[in-house]
Order: structure tokens, then C-alpha cells, then sequence
């Protein structure tokens, strides 16, 4: 049912059930919002999207209050402004106040609400809170001196995630977010998503940042730099610049990690490829000797620590292909090394990641090989852009150049691994010739593609029906395996990716990116699968010629201790 | 060190015998598990945190949040000697901050905290109803009454002293 309310002296149509806050947006009215998060019930606990009800005088939340028919509401008054004003200030009476050494500068909600408010003195002075800074875990730097309070990384963790790592802790104005018992990020259950930074209006969540080393290497002359990014990389990074979401610039950004100094660029999307070959053979080995099924994807590390922690029955299900970051790192340090006589102790190895979760995976111990991490230093998509920013590089002058190759190569179908639903549909594309030896039809599998929280399909594949399914957001995941435990769904292969859409849209992407932005990104990638010709991973001549040369054949002895691995249950505080 | 292993031994099969009485999944009763705890414990441990935690499927942090909202919970055990300043009115007005500052200083530690030795916990309360005495303080039920920063001190050493 809808009815007509009064916003700002216009009559708009609202519906029953929603609150102010949904039919003002519908109409293009704005208000500050600091602890909404869209589609989420909302807590209405920061006030900072009051509006005023002329009709009883009253100031109300837009965003927790439903509509009435009749109601008359100014959002602009004397009395809103005011309260607004104030609730900034009262915000910011604990504050820091160190915006210029803020890596949120600039991009920070808090500092466009005071801009937008003029608040231009402090009025209030409060007790500044005196909880440490913690740097303990290996993805994400928490700063609780720039908390404001909003909740959004309480509820992403919890309700996203499934996770909940952290909570309000203590009362008044001596609360505080943190993890249970109030430990280090590092015991606990966070599994470094980087969500949380995605969502914190403030400062108070960052990434952890591999500066300083890197700079220090790329300095260093007897250190081979070399640089990989992943497949999302290349459609998200223009946002950083201010181009608009979706713009490939993948040849524009080789050559401005050429710039910065990287001497060797590849592709992650390559691994990619090689990823597909050796999951797919592991799928079918699997199916076909009656290995341990559902077989659940590996490729997301935020995805691995959860299942090593809440699922440790189900590690067994888990692929032991290492993720393409690690399998790029290692036959880097192995097979290229000694191809090109460079000693791989004197190679530091980067990788640009649209993820947090890939810091914490470089430094496990599992990813390394003779004492060598596979990967020395992981770049989120945020600091590739505070990078070319750094080293003075306009991206809009730069002449496109291509990966080097081997190792650079790659096809469209290792670039989906971007998207939910694209490791699987890679997969299944690899793994249907590998079967028949013919190739699909149909590339494209429509079931799998979109932003759907939880997506299935069935394939048939020479009379034999492989069912698959595909989660994203780990919440999404803890249904569909509760259900796998139940026995009430029989499936055979499963792609989890942590974050809400899969890589494009992870805790090392651009902040502040709308939903709209996100679907572009994945658009991008799907219009990337639709124009090229290479779409199977197993038709890359780079692959081919690695297996030919290196490796063997997929699952076999190299391969085995290059790529593989296995995970063992983790003990955290749940 | 000996005695204090062997009652977390039996702490842990009381936190067992608590949480049987709740059924398994149930968040509503977390206060009134937490409460029957901390009357067993006198504190709620890590160990047992994270045993409600499994038995109600509720993640540890969640509990240490709605734990820490509250007054009423502790995190350390008890000490031997267990001070409770009372911060009603009638004491807060008759200078029970003063007393507390001092107790803090002795002790060296903060309410909801025990000294390293065991010897002392604290705690700050609301009102114990026994306002004609203020500012008052019970040293395990024992009550002391119109204590001053000065009185303080020689009420703490009688109990050192004891020792």
C-alpha cells in the first residue's frame, strides 16, 4: 500500500513498511547517514539522519522510522542543522584530530560531515579514549582512538560475515569495539576480509601496509622486484583516479608498474588459469575415485581461516590447490627463477590484491618453500593507487604496455575469478573438456553470474550431472554448508568467495564504491570474457607451455609441491 | 599456585553442571548462565566464557560485550579478601571518592580487578542500604562504617596483618 507524506513542503509517495530514510532516497533526498548500512535493519543509534515530524514537533531518525501517512517532515530546518551540528561535534570533542597523517584523508565520512556542517571550532572538549592502537594482525590495523562508534564493522562482521569478531565492549562513554576479552585482532576469529575497513566511516580500520619494505627493495639493486596483480585489479583501480567504475586500464597499469620500478609485471589471472587446470583435474580425480565431495573451492583466504576455524570437519572437502597469488609466487621463485639465473632469495615478490585476507595468507606458513615466502609483500588495490600517486605518475599520460611473459599470458576465463560465480565457471569449462575432450557449447553459465548471495547449477557432462553451487559473503556460506551437513543437498563442487560479490567488491577495494560501481566492475569482467577469444584456461599457450616445460601434467609430482597444500584446524577465541 | 589449579579443575565441571540446566542454543539465558557463573566462579574465566559460548552457539565476543554492559560481571577471580565501596548517594556525598582513590592506591588496583597476590579484589557498588553508616565498605560482609582516606589504611593492614 502506498500513501502520499510531505518532505520539505512536496508531497512523495511512500510505502508501508519503509522507513523515511527509503522513501527520501527514492526521491532524490539527502541526509547524513553515519550508521546505516543499506539493506541492513537499521540501528538508528548515531542520530545523525534526524528529520523533523512539523507535525508533532518531534525529531526523529529517518532511518529507523517508518512512514506515516500524513507526516510532515523537514529535513533542512533550523532545529535539524542544529542537532546534526552538534552531534558532529560531539563526535568529534574525542577525536584525534590528526587528519593529515590519516590515511583516510580526504576520504573520510566524518571529515565531510564537519566540512558540510561548518564546523569550524571545538566547542566540546571530551576525555580522549586511551585504548591502544593494534597492529597485531597480519591484514588489519585497528585504531580505536579514531572510532566514532557507528557499529558498521560490528554488524558487517556479524550479519555479512558471520564471523563476529568484535563487539561493543563496556558502557557510556567508556565503550570501545574490540574482540573477546578485549585481545589482539590476531587471536581472534577475524578472518582479515578487510570488510570492516570498507564500511568505517573513520580511519579507525585500516589495512596493513608493506610500504616501507617495498620502497626499500625497489631501491634495492640486487633485488629482482617483480609485480603481479589479480584479475579484479585492472577494472577496479581507475576508480582510484576518479574515472568512473568499470573502465579497463589493465595495459595503462603495466606500464605504470613499470614506472614505480617493478622490473617484471605478470598477471595473476595466469595463475588463474593455472589454478583451473589443477582444481579441475582435482574435481574429477575426485569425482571419479570417490575423493571427498562437495569439493569446496580455495582460492580466498578469508574464506580458508573461516573454514578453519567454524568448519574444521570440512577442511577435507577443501581443494588443495594453493590460491593463484600463491601459485604465481611459487613457480616465480622456482621455475622462472632458475630460468632467467636469478637467485630467488634476491627476488621480492608483490602482488596487488583487492583484498586484505591475501597479507595474512602471504605470510603462512603453508606458502613457503625452502624458508622463501612465495610472496614477500601484498598490495591492496587502495595502495597500488597511493603508489602511482607517490611516485608522480599521471596514468592518463601513460602509453599501454603488456605483461611479460611467460607467466603473463592469460584467458578471459581466469579473469571471471574476479566475480562470484567465475572460478567456478572456469572450472567447470576446463573441467568439461577435460572429460570429454570436446569444449562446452555454451560458455557462459548464467545461474552463476550476478551478485546473488547464493547461486546453484547443474551441468551434465557425458551423462554424468555435476551439481554446483556458489556463495558469496560468508554468512551465505555458513547456510549453504549447514545444509551440505544436514544432507540436504547433494552437490558437488562449491565456490566460496568471502566478500559480497566475490573480489570486486573486497576489503582492499576503493572505499566508498556503490553498489552500482561494484556491478559495473563485474560487468567489465564479463564483457572481458565476451570479446576475447581465449576462454579456457587450458587453451592459455603460456599454461601449455609450462606444463610441456615445468610441470608435467596437472596433480602431477611438481605440481603437487608447488601448488598444493593443506590447511589444519585453527584454534581461535570464538 | 598449586591450590589455584586444582579449583580450576572443579570450576570447569561446575560451569558443565550450570549449563546443563540451559538448553543448548538458547541465547535468552545468557544473563542468567552468566549470573549462575559468576555465583560459582565469583568471576567469569575465559574457560567458561568460551564454554557458554559453544553450549549457546553464541560467538565470544557477543558475550564479552552483553558481560562487560554490565556492572554486575567480573573477569578476575575473587581475591581473599573481597572490598566493596559503596558509591551510593549518601557515601558518594559524604566522600566516598576520596575513599576509593584511596583503596586504589593501596591496593594498587581498580574495581573489578585483584592484586597480583590474591590478597585483595575490588569492586565498586551501588548502594548497600546501610546509608547512616556512610561512607561504608563491606570487606567480605563485614561492614566498616564512616571510613576516611585516612581510616582506609588502617583497615587494609588489619587484614594484611591477618596474614
Amino acid at each position: 500500500m502506498s500513501f502520499l507524506i510531505n518532505v520539505n513542503n512536496k508531497n512523495i509517495e511512500a510505502r508501508d513498511g519503509e522507513t523515511i530514510l527509503d522513501a527520501m532516497k527514492r526521491e532524490g533526498i539527502q541526509v547524513p547517514t553515519l550508521c546505516y548500512i543499506k539493506d541492513r535493519f537499521p540501528s538508528g543509534s548515531c542520530r545523525m539522519c534526524v528529520v523533523e515530524n512539523t507535525k508533532n514537533g518531534r525529531l526523529v531518525t529517518a532511518c529507523s522510522t517508518p512512514v506515516e501517512e500524513g507526516m510532515n517532515i523537514q529535513t533542512h530546518s533550523p532545529r535539524v542543522i542544529e542537532s546534526r551540528k552538534t552531534i558532529v561535534e560531539l563526535l568529534l570533542s574525542n577525536h584525534p584530530d590528526d587528519c593529515l597523517y590519516c590515511v583516510r584523508n580526504r576520504n573520510c565520512e566524518l571529515q565531510d560531515l564537519s566540512e558540510e556542517l561548518q564546523v569550524r571550532e571545538r566547542r566540546i572538549k571530551g576525555e580522549k579514549n586511551t585504548i591502544h592502537l593494534d597492529r597485531s594482525g597480519a591484514s588489519i590495523v585497528r585504531d580505536p582512538e579514531k572510532c566514532i562508534l557507528c557499529g558498521r564493522c560490528v554488524r558487517i562482521c556479524e550479519e555479512v560475515m558471520g564471523v563476529a569478531c568484535i563487539d561493543f565492549i563496556d558502557r557510556g562513554s567508556k565503550s570501545f569495539i574490540g574482540t573477546a576479552f578485549d585481545k589482539s585482532i590476531n587471536t581472534s576469529s577475524c578472518v582479515n576480509c578487510g570488510q570492516c575497513i570498507m564500511v568505517c566511516p573513520t580511519g579507525a580500520l585500516t589495512e596493513k601496509s608493506h610500504f616501507t619494505e617495498l620502497i626499500s627493495m625497489l631501491n634495492n639493486p640486487e633485488k629482482t622486484v617483480i609485480v603481479q596483480y589479480a584479475p579484479s585489479i585492472s577494472v577496479s583501480l581507475a576508480e582510484e583516479f576518479g574515472m568512473p567504475p568499470g573502465v579497463d586500464i589493465n595495459n595503462i597499469m603495466n606500464a605504470a608498474l613499470r614506472k614505480i620500478g617493478f622490473k617484471y609485471v605478470f598477471d595473476t589471472t595466469f595463475a588463474a588459469d593455472l589454478t583451473i587446470m589443477e582444481e579441475a583435474a582435482e574435481l574429477i580425480d575426485r569425482v571419479k575415485n570417490g575423493g571427498t565431495l562437495p569439493m569446496i573451492t580455495s582460492c580466498c583466504p578469508g574464506w580458508v581461516k573461516f573454514s578453519e576455524q567454524f568448519y574444521p570437519d570440512m577442511l577435507p572437502n577443501l581443494s588443495t590447490c594453493k590460491s593463484p597469488q600463491q601459485m604465481l609466487g611459487a613457480v616465480v621463485k622456482s621455475h622462472w627463477a632458475s630460468e632467467k639465473g636469478v637467485n630467488p632469495e634476491n627476488i621480492y615478490s608483490v602482488s596487488v590484491m583487492p583484498c586484505t585476507a591475501k597479507k595474512f595468507e602471504a605470510q603462512r606458513e603453508e606458502m613457503t618453500s625452502m624458508g622463501l615466502s612465495d610472496v614477500d609483500a601484498v598490495l591492496t588495490t587502495r595502495e597500488l593507487g597511493q603508489l602511482i600517486r607517490m611516485y608522480g605518475i599521471d596514468i592518463k599520460q601513460l602509453a599501454p604496455e603488456t605483461t611479460d611473459s611467460p607467466l603473463g599470458y592469460r584467458s578471459s576465463a581466469g579473469k571471471l575469478f574476479g566475480a562470484s560465480g567465475g572460478v567456478m565457471e572456469a572450472a567447470i569449462r576446463t573441467a568439461y573438456h577435460m572429460l570429454t575432450g570436446e569444449e562446452l557449447v555454451r560458455f557462459k553459465i548464467e545461474p552463476l553470474r550476478g551478485m546473488k548471495g547464493c547461486k546453484e547449477a547443474s551441468i551434465e557432462v557425458n551423462g554424468l550431472k555435476l551439481n554446483v553451487a556458489v556463495v558469496n559473503g560468508l554468512a551465505n556460506a555458513r547456510i549453504l554448508l549447514d545444509s551440505v551437513n544436514r544432507g540436504e543437498k547433494d552437490i558437488h563442487f562449491i565456490e566460496v568467495m568471502a566478500c559480497p560479490g566475490g573480489c570486486i567488491n573486497g576489503g582492499g577495494q576503493h572505499i566508498g564504491a556503490s553498489e552500482d560501481a561494484v556491478m559495473a566492475r563485474m560487468k567489465a569482467l564479463y564483457d572481458i570474457d565476451e570479446k576475447e577469444t581465449v576462454k579456457v584456461s587450458h587453451r592459455n599457450p603460456d599454461i601449455i607451455k609450462l606444463y610441456e616445460t615445468f610441470l608435467g601434467k596437472p596433480l602431477g609430482d611438481k605440481s603437487h609441491k608447488l601448488l598444493h597444500t593443506n590447511y589444519l584446524k585453527r584454534d581461535v577465541l570464538l | 599456585m598449586e591450590k589455584n589449579r586444582e579449583s580450576g579443575v572443579v570450576m570447569e565441571t561446575k560451569v558443565r553442571e550450570i549449563l546443563d540446566r540451559y538448553p543448548e542454543g538458547r541465547t535468552e539465558n545468557l544473563i542468567p548462565v552468566l549470573q549462575d557463573i559468576q555465583e560459582t566462579d565469583g568471576y567469569l574465566s575465559e574457560e567458561s566464557v568460551l564454554e557458554v559460548s559453544r553450549h549457546l552457539k553464541m560467538p565470544a565476543s557477543k558475550i564479552y560485550g552483553v558481560a562487560t554492559f554490565y556492572n554486575q560481571f567480573r573477569f578476575a577471580p575473587l581475591g581473599k579478601y573481597h572490598v566493596q565501596i559503596c558509591c551510593g548517594t549518601a557515601c558518594h556525598v559524604l566522600g566516598a571518592s576520596t575513599v576509593l582513590e584511596e583503596i586504589e592506591k593501596n591496593i594498587g588496583v581498580k574495581s573489578g580487578e585483584t592484586t597480583k597476590d590474591g590478597l585483595f579484589s575490588m569492586e565498586v557498588v551501588a548502594c548497600i542500604g546501610a546509608c547512616g553508616l556512610a561512607p561504608v565498605i563491606s570487606i567480605n560482609g563485614n561492614f566498616h562504617a564512616k571510613v576516611t582516606g585516612e581510616s582506609i589504611k588502617e583497615i587494609l593492614d588489619n587484614y594484611r596483618n591477618q596474614e
